[in-house]
């Protein structure tokens, strides 16, 4: 799956842990979770229990520590579904 | 001076009615909020009847952040919730302001957490899946998480306890807060209780017999407080709470008040004297009720009705018999009784605090709502009391002072006086 693609599925899964649903409209790989997009860091691992359930996918602690900005979830989960 | 506490806001998740308009109609016309379940007869139980608020899930988007709704779970926490803040904007308050309120705190409190809610999460456990149980289940089934989300919605900065005290818990929790608004702590404290009597811990009680099962084809008439064919209690669930305030606080707002509490006691028998684990023992009811008295600084004559534990056991025969001596009272010199628990069941920790609101509203509105199902009083209750001490009709009646107590498991007894503002 191409990265632009895995970015527009990326926008579901973080939509009921973004307030202000607007911010998700431009976001890009560069976007960063917790300081752009206002999510509560403790909602972290609920975004990656939820794309491991939507791509059937086991993402990795050491993976998942990593996870700042878009980009870096996109790079977790093409690798595993690559 | 002693700081004076005033009520000034309500709100209440109750089997006959959501929201205090809809409760308030539905104790004025003694309407039963007790269904018949299917599930319980599925499951074997001797008891097949419990009184659930008609309660709309979706309804909690307007109380708490999309965010926080999404991953939400537990029927307690959700009455809770809509309990509390619904006081908070009855007492003319405003959610979600970006300050913390540090002169407003909450006591609010629970028996069980929702073991519907703790079995997924042993169920995901045990499958090997703890890794997807996620951020959210900590927060919802830690003993405060009522207080946890009420405080955070609120940005209350006072003091914020949970509290359990099984079937007296309600009670005691408006006692504690009170007493911090006395004391001078705080000005307000948001107080109540909540309760979700799910399959496991109605399975719990059904076990123990003291549940009421020869009328599962008669829901309505189930819940027989003080009743001679009264055989049991019935489960219920909900929550109740109130806006507690300092008397000039509230002046100094502008504030509505409903009543005032004038005092109150919270004591145990210490399982002593004829008290157990689950029997209240007189000396310390009987106390309870004489602190709670004196600390109001009123006499026992000025008490114009009795809120009831009463849950139709064989304990309402004490009861009775504790309030006589404990007041001093009986026959005709008796007050009118009532017990909120023939209209909705037992809500354990959410009957100190749903009864409360009802004495409140039964001094704001100058009633007595009746106790249905009375029909046929135990005889040896009416060797104590005058039969028109228990009325089976609202009465219109001039109300001044309310006493209101709860016994619960442990020999916990806990006693508020509510009292008409002047």
């Amino acid at each position: 799956m191409e990265r632009r693609a895995i970015l527009e599925e990326l926008k579901k899964v973080l939509y009921p842990y973004t307030e202000n649903k607007e911010l998700l409209e431009n976001i890009d790989e560069h976007t960063s979770l917790v300081k752009d997009l206002k999510i509560n860091s403790a909602n972290l691992v609920d975004i990656i229990i939820d794309a491991e359930a939507k791509y059937s996918i086991e993402i990795d602690f050491d993976s998942a520590e990593k996870i700042i900005t878009v980009g870096d979830c996109i790079n977790a989960i093409s690798e595993k579904i690559a | 001076m002693s700081r004076r506490v005033v009520v000034t806001g309500m709100g209440v998740v109750s089997p006959n009615g959501v929201g205090v308009p809809a409760f308030l109609q539905a104790i004025r016309d003694g309407v039963s909020g007790i269904r018949y379940n299917p599930l319980y007869k599925d499951l074997h139980f001797y008891c097949q009847v419990a009184g659930m608020p008609e309660f709309e899930w979706e309804k909690l988007k307007g109380y708490v952040s999309e965010i926080t709704f999404h991953g939400l779970q537990g029927l307690a926490l959700g009455y809770g919730i809509m309990a509390a803040l619904d006081a908070w904007t009855d007492a003319g308050n405003a959610v979600g302001g970006k300050e913390t309120i540090w002169d407003t705190g909450c006591v609010f409190g629970s028996s069980v957490s929702d073991c519907e809610v703790v079995k997924k999460i042993f169920n995901r456990v045990d499958a090997c899946e703890a890794k997807k149980l996620g951020s959210r289940v900590i927060e919802q089934m830690m003993n405060s998480s009522i207080t946890a989300y009420i405080s955070g919605r609120l940005g209350l900065g006072n003091r914020i306890i949970a509290t359990s005290a099984a079937c007296a818990t309600g009670t005691q929790a408006i006692l504690m807060g009170f007493e911090y608004i006395r004391q001078g702590t705080a000005k307000r404290m948001v107080v109540g209780s909540s309760e979700h009597v799910d399959p496991y811990i109605y399975g719990a009680f059904d076990s123990m017999r003291i549940l009421s099962r020869k009328f599962n084809g008669m829901p309505e008439k189930a819940s027989r407080p003080m009743s001679q064919t009264a055989a049991g209690f019935v489960p219920g669930s909900g929550a109740g709470a109130l806006i507690l305030e300092d008397l000039d606080y509230a002046l100094g707002r502008g504030a509505r008040i409903y009543a005032e509490v004038l005092g109150g006691a919270c004591n145990s028998g210490g399982q002593r004297n004829g008290g157990s684990m689950t029997a209240p023992a007189s000396p310390g009811v009987i106390r309870c009720i004489k602190d709670a008295v004196t600390d109001a600084g009123i006499e026992p004559q000025a008490i114009d009705l009795i809120s009831g534990h009463l849950t139709a056991t064989a304990a309402d025969t004490m009861e009775i018999q504790n309030w006589c001596l404990a007041l001093d009272r009986n026959g005709r010199n008796f007050p009118p009784v009532n017990s909120l628990k023939s209209m909705i069941g037992h809500s354990l920790s959410a009957a100190g605090s749903i009864e409360s609101v009802a004495a409140v509203l039964q001094i704001v509105h100058q009633f007595v709502h009746p106790n249905i199902n009375l029909e046929d009083p135990n005889p040896e209750i009416l060797r104590q009391i005058d039969p028109g001490c228990l009325p089976v009709k609202a009465m219109e009646k001039e109300i001044r002072t309310v006493a209101k107590a709860n016994f619960g498991f442990g020999d916990v007894n806990a006693c508020l006086i509510f009292s008409k503002y002047n």
